[in-house]
Order: structure tokens, then sequence, then C-alpha cells
């Protein structure tokens, strides 16, 4: 076995003496998450904070919980955008894990708010959607779960500042219509359901309209409570 | 995802056990435990699970939808469910239908399950498979019906296929040959069933024998299958041994790491063989590399070639160099070189310009569990600074490709991705 290996060694010595640029002793990158994640970069962001592209969305300081079930939704093909689905299609769930806990370590800060284009009136509706909801069409509102800061809740709500009202918009369709869908039950689909396409252009344009809060981080698990049951926030 | 359903189609299509069939006989009772961890196994390097596993669904229940150019397949359901499954088989039948590609009932399978490398499976290995098949969860899911356009939903036509490309016989080992070698050709042209993609696919959707491991396009995918005898794509005949059983288990290797395609291929069925059977199939695949090079032609046009060369170079010190280093000498095994990277330099440029516009990701494996990845550069980088950036990785340092244009890059933009 010894002699086995050593001839090995020695073919391969001699092969890299031949040919330098197969064993040259190259440096080997960094052994962290920051390296391991430069995939997502082009898109996201060096630190997680999103690009000027308008439908990419910022990754950084979202709940780990909430990143780790997209990836893995978007690694089944359950939520569907193809370079993301391609990208993750083989990597195990561990390793998605630690991804979505790196990316929610992050902090960079937010970006400066959207200059409102939208209507006062629009921008007024919006506000009262987002902070009290319509309970006369079964909508509560936003910042009941994700947070009166709309920081969002560890481990799986997601906060909604920072973000291009065009994301913001499309996720709210992809809600509506079905195409994206979460864990059951799926409250976002429920909500999203009572939704016209005027609350969804008052929504984004007043929650673009925001500035950052002092604190970006999302609260702890159990900090309130949600007014319903929900699949992607374990009880 | 579903570009694993694709991979198997370079013939035609998904296999329809479904339909199935009276048995004759009760199925076998209680195999050994040995028996079961043997069939798992042998399934593993059949990669049954992979295209018999619908996204999310449950394991070998099928539907998984296999887009190919004559329609869409949905995969047959083998789990040991007595009416939609495979549970009245016999292990008789279970062989024949591995053996000659025929369910019990008679019917004809349609190509894309594998049964031209599966015929070649011995018999005791098709009872361990069955045998473990038989013993996961059964599930009580219908299959779907396939979707074929006319002319092609018309079974009687697969006797003509079978008649052109089918030959049935188990493996005959090469007596002049070692165990070892023999090992590697059982498991790569058997079970690994590897020529449904590495030899070239004709219209009729048959492999040639004549051109077998010759590489080729696969159909849907628009991602090439290097030619795993000729050295200046996958062959790997100047590879070492290591090198080779690496790149197969763990997807990374100090040459190359597996990607597209042939990424799944690693991450559902090669990470689980032992390192003696990848080894094994790296002594039979380095045997299969002996072609001479073929000479190297470029259509583009000499001008436009030095203009892409120097833009090239621009763009892959500023956005590849980092990584692979200014000299094309990569980070192995998490940043493959690209100086003398046989993949690169191959005739089709489709992989490496698929590459650059879609970044990814080798398998996590057990062996390379968090593998580093490969940002997408299709938004950020246009038609003329991929084809530039192509152009210079395939001629610098010693490679000899020849340079690609604009026009091919913006084709692949829209290559299917799932």
């Amino acid at each position: 076995m010894h002699l086995v290996r050593g001839v090995v060694v020695a073919t391969a010595l001699v092969v890299s003496v031949l040919e330098p640029a197969h064993g040259q002793s190259s440096a080997a990158p960094p052994d962290t998450m920051a390296e391991r994640v430069l995939a997502c970069a082009p898109c996201h962001g060096a630190q997680g904070e999103g690009t000027r592209d308008p439908y990419f969305p910022r990754l950084a300081g979202k709940p780990a919980g909430y990143l780790f079930n997209q990836l893995v939704a978007f690694r089944n093909g359950r939520r569907h955008y193809p370079p993301m689905n391609y990208l993750l299609a083989y990597l195990p769930e561990a390793y998605l894990k630690e991804m979505a806990e790196y990316l929610a370590s992050l902090n960079p800060p937010l970006p400066p708010p959207a200059v409102p284009t939208a209507a006062e009136e629009v921008l007024v509706m919006g506000r009262r959607l987002v902070t009290q909801g319509d309970a006369s069409r079964n909508i509560p509102a936003c910042s009941s779960c994700h947070g009166p800061n709309l920081t969002g809740m560890e481990p799986g709500i997601p906060g909604l500042l920072g973000l291009k009202p065009s994301y913001i918009s499309a996720q709210l369709g992809a809600w509506r219509y079905g195409t994206r869908t979460a864990l059951s039950p799926d409250c976002m689909q429920v909500v999203a359901g009572h939704l016209t396409e005027a609350d969804v252009a008052a929504v984004t344009a007043w929650l673009a309209s925001r500035p950052a809060p002092e604190e970006r981080r999302s609260v702890p698990k159990g900090t309130y409570a949600l007014p319903f049951v929900c699949g992607s926030q374990p009880q | 995802m579903a570009s694993l359903a694709r991979r198997a189609l370079p013939a035609l299509l998904a296999a329809l056990l479904g339909t199935a069939a009276e048995a004759q006989t009760a199925p076998a009772v209680h195999p050994d435990s040995d028996v079961l961890a043997k069939g798992e196994y042998l399934a593993r390097a059949g990669d049954c699970i992979a295209c018999h596993t619908a996204p999310e669904g449950k394991p070998f229940a099928g539907g998984r939808s296999m887009a190919t150019p004559f329609g869409t397949l949905f995969t047959s359901n083998i789990t040991p469910d007595p009416e939609v499954g495979i549970g009245k088989w016999t292990a008789d039948q279970f062989y024949q239908m591995m053996h000659t590609g025929r369910s019990p009932d008679g019917g004809l399978l349609y190509p894309a399950m594998p049964f031209g490398s599966y015929t070649k499976v011995t018999r005791a290995d098709s009872d361990a498979i069955y045998a473990f098949l038989m013993s996961v969860a059964p599930v009580n899911q219908a299959n779907r019906p396939h979707d074929l356009r006319f002319p092609y939903n018309n079974r009687q036509l697969i006797l003509g296929w079978r008649t052109l490309f089918f030959r049935e016989g188990a493996f005959k080992p090469d007596p002049t040959q070692s165990a070892e070698w023999n090992r590697g050709a059982y498991l790569v042209e058997g079970l690994g069933h590897c020529g449904m993609c590495h030899t070239p696919i004709n219209a009729l959707g048959g492999n040639s024998e004549s051109q077998a491991f010759q590489g080729g396009l696969i159909p849907m995918q628009n991602w090439y299958a290097p030619s795993l005898t000729s050295n200046r794509e996958a062959g790997v005949g100047d590879w070492s041994i290591e090198e080779i059983s690496d790149l197969l288990r763990t997807g990374v290797s100090r040459r190359g790491a597996v990607y597209g395609p042939m990424a799944e291929v690693t991450y559902n069925s090669l990470q689980y063989l032992t390192p003696e059977d990848t080894r094994a199939m790296a002594v039979y695949l380095k045997s299969l590399g002996q072609e001479a090079p073929s000479p190297v032609t470029s259509t583009v046009p000499t001008t436009e070639s030095s203009l892409l060369l120097s833009l090239g170079k621009t763009v892959y010190d500023a956005h590849c160099a980092s990584c692979h280093g200014a000299q094309g000498q990569g980070k192995p095994p998490a940043y493959p070189p690209l100086a003398d990277n046989q993949s690169i330099q191959m005739s089709s440029a489709v992989n490496a310009i698929r590459m650059v516009l879609n970044g990814g990701y080798p398998p996590g494996t057990q062996g390379n569990p968090r593998p580093f990845g490969m940002p997408p550069f299709a938004q950020s980088l246009s038609d003329n600074e991929v084809a530039a950036v192509v152009t210079y990785i395939r001629t610098t340092w010693g490679n000899r490709g020849a340079a690609v244009s604009a026009q091919e890059a913006n084709q692949l933009r829209s290559a299917p991705l799932d």
C-alpha cells in the first residue's frame, strides 16, 4: 500500500514538473463564507446590500430562517427564477443553511429611501394598509407580522425596508397570482389574495419611501405575537 | 432540478414502466440486509432516483417531466405500490425490463429509460436493485400520461428505433484487461449509462455505436457533453487516476470541476460510490483517451479575433484573474485552472460561454460539502465582452481553442437553465 502511494506521489511530482500549470502551488482561496458566496455578489452585492438592479433584492440582515427557506425553495424549484434555480440545484441543505446564516449576519447600511413619485393620496393609502390594514377586506396590517419597524422577526419573517419598489411589487404580484408560494399554511398567499392592484401599488410606494430605522436587523423570535398561524414562522 | 431529467433523454424518453402488469408470481420476500444494501448502492450507480423522483416529490414515485425534442415525457412510479408502481412485478420481469427494454405486459419502453445501457447489467445486480426497490415506501401516485407530438406518440415507432440503435446483451468482460478495468467498463457502459450523453445523438434520437463516447450536444439543454475519448475534450488520457476519480466522486479535482448536467450526476449518483469503484471507472475512462487532436479552425475573422483578444484580456484581468489567476493557473481544487484545461478548448465553445454567462457551483458532495462557486456574468458583461473573454481564455497560456463570436454568446443567453 505504501509502495503504491509512493509511486502515485512520484508520478504526481513528475507531472507537476513537466506541466507546471497543473501542479503549480497557487494560493488556496480564503476558507470563509464571504468567499463562498461570491457567486451571489453580482446581483445581490458583495455585502448582500443589493445592487442598482431594480429586481434583485437586498439579502443582508434578513432573518436566517427566511433566507434558508428561500434558498431551499429556489433549489427545489418551488420558487421559480431560473438563474437562482440553476445556481442552487446541487447544494445540500446544511450548506444552504450556512449561507443563510452568513447573509443574515451582514449589516451594511440601508440605501436612502426612494424619492416618492406616487400621488399623496396613494402614499396615504399605502401607509394605512401597511400600518393598520383594512379589516373590512380581511387585510391585516403588514406591520402586524413584519414588525412595528418593518424589519421582520426571526426566524422566518423578512424585513420590508431597503427593497426596490419594483421588487416589492413583483413579489406581491407573484403571491397574488400563486407563482410564489411558501410552506403551508401559506399566510402570505392568503393576505396577498385580498389585495387589489391599487393596493399593491400603494403599499409598494409607501414602503419604498420609508427611511432606514435605527436598528435595521430583525427582532428576535417571539418579540410580538402573530395575528395568525404561518407555515414559515414556527411558533 | 429539471436539467437532471433532460440529461437522460438523448434518445427519446422516459420509461413507461408504470402501466406494468399483472404479476405471474409473488415478489421475492424479505431479502437479507446485505442484498438490500447492495441494491441501494447499485440503484445509486444507476441514478434511478434522479429521473424517477419529481421536485419535492416522494422518492421513486416518478412524475418528473422530461422535455425532449419529441414532446414531454413523465417518468414512472417505480415504488412497490401494487396498482400504480411495480409492486406486482417479479424479479424476472424486472430483469427482462432492464435487459430488453420491455415492460412485463410486453410494452416497449421509451429509450429515455437507458435500457440500451442497462441491458449490460448482470442478473445478480438486477435482482439486488429489484429487492431494494421493493423495500422502499410504496407511493400510490398514478403515472402521468406522456405528452408527445404526432407521430412520436405512436409507440410502434420504438420498434424502428430499437432496430437501429438497441443492442441487447449483458456485459462481457475483456479477458485481456485487469479486473479493475472491467469493473470500470461495466459501471461506465452499464448502470452509469454515460453514453446517453457522451455519445453523439442523431436526428432520430439514437446513439451511434461507432461513435461511442465521442461527445455531443445534449438536446434541449444546450450543454455539450464532451468526448470521453478525445484528450482534447474530456478524454482523460493525460489525467492521473486520482484526478479522474476525485472529479467523479467529489465534483472537483486539480484539473477541473463538474458543471452543468454532470454536476447532477455527481450529486445524485457518483458521490455515493466507493473510492474503489470511481477508481475503476477512472482506469477504464483513462484507457479510452487516445484519439489524435484534431486541428482547430476558427470561423471568426482574424481582425475581429485580435480585437476580441485585447478586450478579452481587459475583461479577464478585471473579473476572472482574482480566482483563476493571472496566468490561468486557478486555485485548484477550489477554482479550476483554465490553462491547459481541455473543457475550455473543445471545438464546441458552448460550455465555456455558458459558464461565463451563468456561473455555477460544483455539486455539494460528501467529499466536498461546501463548494466554492462562480458568479454569473450574464447581467454584467455584454455579448462582445463575453465573446472576448472566452476567446482570450481559449487561446492564451498555450490553450489552442478557436475564437468565438458575440453572436454565439448572444444565442446562449436564452439557453434553458432548468
